[in-house]
């Protein structure tokens, strides 16, 4: 399989008042192939929906990429002209955002948003045309065709979010960001998307890339998984070997935060602190003050990159296997 | 064994109602029935979870309880009394006693005043004395809730404390208060990951050695476990299941229990699990109406039956404590 | 019930206020506009020791010189000193109009946005039948009908045809306020509404309320100078909206004494822009998008200033080398 997206040291700024910067992406690589679902995971702050943002090239100023590449089908986006990303959006790279409320005009019905889409690729201008295929994909998340006539907010929450999902996979892209898609909704309903976007994955063979924070649901949906703090991604690997095998003590801990359904009750932690603030970077590893394993090398370097079979983190005392 | 267990809050078939639809007296009113019957009690240092989807009515008990609504028919007891029929001081001992931590610390706080204004205010207007006993009180109630040092963190204002801290910082204040029931509406759904157990730990930690009681709301079934006593599972404003936590949630005997279990992130799951729910039009709560019949989960139930339409299920206890409003195996 | 919040306001004052007039150059002009033309008319007993309704026989509408700054009217006044004592009531006019409007604005709006039903709608009735009123109209009608009006029964006016727009503005935003959680929370400790109402929600509304204050300033200032120039004003009074009404009836512009015009037209414009140069900051306070243009364009232009060293620095070495 070959790789469908790879970002290679991707630094993003965000410009304060005084004329500095707070970095909130820090060198992060990562590449997804193709058919893969690669998530990424991480608390309020790490970089993750900056990242998301950075790779359709939505960030808006005081955000700045400052460097790196990120390279899809043999182009790198980072310097590509304003116009040949506005092509590229939508129909090779597609979002989902949080809250579809966010993102769906509200004075506009939902079949004119979806017309605009297809007008303004180049599609179709025509409204017949536009209003079947509208009908097609709202069938395929499960929406019934009568509803296109209607205003997004008289769709209930999950329905929005699913008509989302029909616009993002309108023009059958590569790649598709599913950013928080469902932190919003509650269980049942959150279960029903995701096996509806699951289910189309496999129909349609796209990559997906998934950001939330909560981890436990990434392991039952994502392949490969890539934890991030303060601006860096600390691990990556397999779910498999994230669930059973954490070596980063982060890891370790965010798997801590998540009380389960079965088995005995237990005290847990989480992890003691409170996340990273960007402008206030110690010396040394990153998560030095909240590690339980911290050693004294963590107060001086930051940890080089170590590679195991299926990922790599960046840790210098961790975890032994089991 | 079973030690003697003193009710502090008794909820008796509260009904409540809402009017929805335009504001000039010319257009249509429907009427939204939020609450249908719900009974329980509260023990004094026990944790209550009630639990249920968005829709369900869980702010709505709280809401009433904090007295934002009057019942539409039903009573809350305190002490033996009618919490929506009291007066002068006996309202001002129930407002000291119950209190509520809301669901977003970004804006439970005032954010012109620091934390130790949000801090005098109850003690002020409930427990009056000099300047240096009051300032004591403060320091011992922030550094139990884990904002050391004090003094730094009482001169603070709210932006500049994290989430976790301002739900720290709040639940100081109801400390100060002097508050005996606590009713927490989503306490950690807006934190961030790793800092929502520091939460549940102290909440805990309160009901334990101060004898707290706590009426936990929530969506997450699994932190409804690790913390609470007993549970409530709520569907359309109607109490399903409810009991003994962990017998309700490793044995749960009502269908809709059963499909927020099977929906619940588990890691270990392998592949895709299969929803016990039939595809209604739309996967969400129902709506319920003072004219609506029967039991309120039959369009999404997958072992409904004729009667399920008709008549709202009678209670029935399943085994020692666990009950359920169901005909289903009866 | 209000002595141990003095401690707060003065916080605010002490902070915000100070670094808020420093932090951009158009505060700062505006500031400093603000600033000179107060001082000008407060303390126009230091700056000329001519009274303004002396008449100066043998001088009438004289330009410009030593002895008369500005020269003088036709009836031998000296316009300097016309100005700066005459500036005196307009400014107070504006003032106090710009008191009275926000204090009546603050109580309705503040008031029906909290309390909302029937008291609500009776207000907002009010509001709207008062604003459907053209004030000009209306200051007219009740000049017309006293005869003459003096300054100070201007301000009244101004004031209470005013208040209903600023009362709007400050409904809606308690309306927005009012169920935000830490009202919630005030209600649940029993405080009274009072305390509510203007300890709690008010001071979260002050960057609109000074931002309406300041409108309503060159508002009254305007229409103050607008009624006398038409003639409803006192013509006794020593203002600058008579000073113009003088100045039209003595033909001062066919007859080419410019002078006569130019005291109270710059004191109008400059104290105006002034207070308008003030106003955009605190726009910028409650609209964080607004700053975020300011911090970009301040970043480019570092970016700039070191592009600029940077080149400068290899030119410097490719001559030492060459």
């Amino acid at each position: 399989m070959s790789d469908l997206l790879t970002v290679k040291g991707l630094s993003v700024d965000y410009v304060t008042a005084n004329g500095g910067h707070v970095r909130a992406v820090d060198n992060v690589s990562f590449s997804i192939k193709e058919g893969q679902s690669f998530g990424l995971a991480g608390e309020s702050g790490c970089g993750k929906s900056t990242i998301a943002y950075s790779l359709m090239r939505l960030h808006r100023p005081p955000a700045l990429i400052s460097s790196g590449q990120i390279i899809v089908g043999g182009n790198d986006i980072v310097h590509m002209t304003e116009k040949r990303v506005q092509q590229l959006r939508w129909s090779e790279i597609a979002m989902v955002f949080q809250s579809a409320m966010n993102c769906l005009n509200p004075v506009v019905t939902m079949e004119k948003q979806f017309f605009e889409i297809f007008r303004y690729h180049g599609i179709t201008n025509d409204k017949r045309v536009s209003r079947k295929k509208a009908e097609e994909l709202l069938s395929v998340v499960g929406i019934p065709a009568e509803r296109l006539k209607d205003y997004p907010h008289q769709y209930s929450g999950g329905m929005r979010q699913r008509a989302v999902i029909a616009m993002a996979l309108a023009l059958r892209p590569k790649l598709l960001i599913l950013d928080e898609p469902t932190t919003a909704l509650d269980t049942v309903v959150q279960r029903d998307i995701l096996k509806c976007i699951y289910d189309l994955k496999k129909e349609l063979n796209f990559s997906i890339l998934f950001i939330t924070h909560d981890i436990s649901l990434m392991m039952e949906f994502c392949d490969t998984i890539g934890i991030m703090y303060a601006g860096k991604i600390v691990e990556q690997s397999s779910s498999k070997s994230i669930l059973h095998n954490p070596k980063h003590p982060y890891t370790y801990g965010l798997k801590n935060s998540f009380p389960s359904l079965k088995g005995e009750v237990k005290y847990m932690e989480g992890i003691p602190g409170t996340p990273l603030a960007l402008n206030a970077i110690p010396v040394g590893c990153r998560f030095q003050d909240r590690c339980f394993r911290s050693c004294k090398e963590c107060f001086t370097m930051e940890p080089e990159i170590s590679t195991i079979n299926d990922g790599f983190f960046y840790c210098h005392n961790p975890l032994k296997v089991g | 064994m079973k030690e003697e267990k003193q009710t502090i809050l008794s909820v008796k078939n509260v009904v409540m109602d809402f009017k929805i639809g335009g504001k000039s007296p010319l257009s249509k009113k429907n009427t939204l029935r939020a609450l249908n019957d719900i009974t329980f009690d509260l023990f004094k240092g026990e944790a209550l979870a009630i639990v249920g989807e968005s829709g369900c009515g869980k702010s709505t008990i709280c809401k009433v309880a904090m007295k934002f609504y009057n019942p539409t028919s039903g009573t809350m007891a305190f002490e033996n009394k009618d919490v929506h029929k009291l007066k002068a001081q006996e309202l001002k001992n129930y407002r000291q006693k119950v209190q509520m931590i809301f669901q977003d610390p970004f804006s439970s706080l005032n954010p012109l005043h620091d934390i130790y204004y949000h801090l005098k205010r109850p003690l002020k207007l409930y427990h009056p004395s000099d300047k240096i006993t009051m300032k004591k009180k403060m320091d011992e109630y922030l550094t139990l809730v884990g904002l050391v040092p004090p003094e730094d963190q009482g001169n603070k204002n709210p932006h500049q404390l994290s989430g976790g801290q301002r739900q720290r910082a709040y639940l100081a204040r109801i400390l100060s208060v002097g508050a005996e029931v606590i009713f927490a509406d989503e306490p950690t759904s807006m934190l961030d990951v790793s800092i929502r157990l520091g939460i549940l730990n102290l909440m805990n930690k309160l009901k334990r050695e101060n004898g707290k009681s706590f009426v936990y709301i929530t969506h997450d079934i699994a932190t409804a476990r690790y913390f609470a006593d007993r549970i409530i599972v709520l569907y359309a404003g109607h109490m399903v299941e409810w009991g003994d936590v962990n017998k309700v949630i490793v044995n749960p005997a009502h269908p809709y229990t059963k499909l927020l279990i099977s929906a619940a992130p588990d890691p270990e799951r392998e592949g895709f699990v299969e929803l016990p729910v039939l595809k209604d039009k739309e996967s969400e709560v129902t709506v319920w109406t003072p004219e609506s019949k029967g039991c309120p989960f039959r369009s999404r139930c997958p072992v409904a039956q004729e009667r399920c339409s008709k008549e709202l299920p009678q209670v029935r206890e399943v085994s020692d404590g666990q009950f359920i409003r169901c005909f289903h195996n009866s | 019930m209000f002595k141990g919040d003095g401690v707060y306001m003065k916080k605010i004052w002490n902070s915000n206020i100070v670094r808020f007039f420093r932090n951009s150059p158009k505060t700062s002009i505006g500031a400093i506009l603000v600033i000179i033309i107060l001082f000008l008319t407060v303390g126009a007993s230091l700056f000329t020791s001519i009274d303004p309704t002396n008449r100066f026989d043998n001088e009438y509408h004289s330009p410009p010189s030593n002895t008369h700054i500005l020269g003088t009217t036709q009836l031998g006044n000296d316009l300097f000193s016309q100005t700066l004592y005459g500036g005196r009531v307009s400014i107070l006019v504006g003032i106090f109009a710009g008191v009275l409007t926000v204090f009546l604005g603050i109580i309705f709006g503040i008031s029906s946005g909290y309390f909302g039903g029937w008291y609500d709608n009776l207000i907002t009735t009010i509001i709207n039948i008062i604003m459907v009123v053209p004030n000009i109209v209306l200051l007219l009608i009740v000049a017309a009908l006293i005869d003459g009006v003096s300054p100070f029964l201007i301000c009244i006016i101004i004031g209470l045809t005013s208040w209903p727009w600023n009362a709007r503005v400050l409904r809606a935003q308690t309306m927005s306020l009012r169920n935000r959680e830490f009202v919630y929370s005030a209600e649940t400790l029993g405080e009274s509404k009072l305390r509510i109402m203007f300890v709690e929600i008010m001071p979260n509304m002050l960057s609109i309320i000074s931002s309406a204050f300041v409108s309503t300033i060159i508002y009254a200032i305007t229409a103050s100078a607008t009624l006398e120039f038409i003639g409803f004003g006192n013509p006794l009074s020593c203002t600058w909206g008579i000073m113009l009404f003088n100045a039209n009836k003595s033909g001062a512009l066919t007859s080419g004494a410019w002078w006569e015009l130019l005291g109270p037209i710059s004191g109008i414009v400059l104290f105006g822009a002034g207070l308008t140069l003030i106003n955009f900051s605190i726009d910028e306070v409650s609209n964080p998008k607004l700053k975020a243009q300011r911090i970009m364009r301040a970043y480019y232009k570092v970016k700039k200033a070191q592009a600029k060293i940077i080149k400068k620095l290899s030119l410097n070495n490719t001559r030492m080398e060459g």
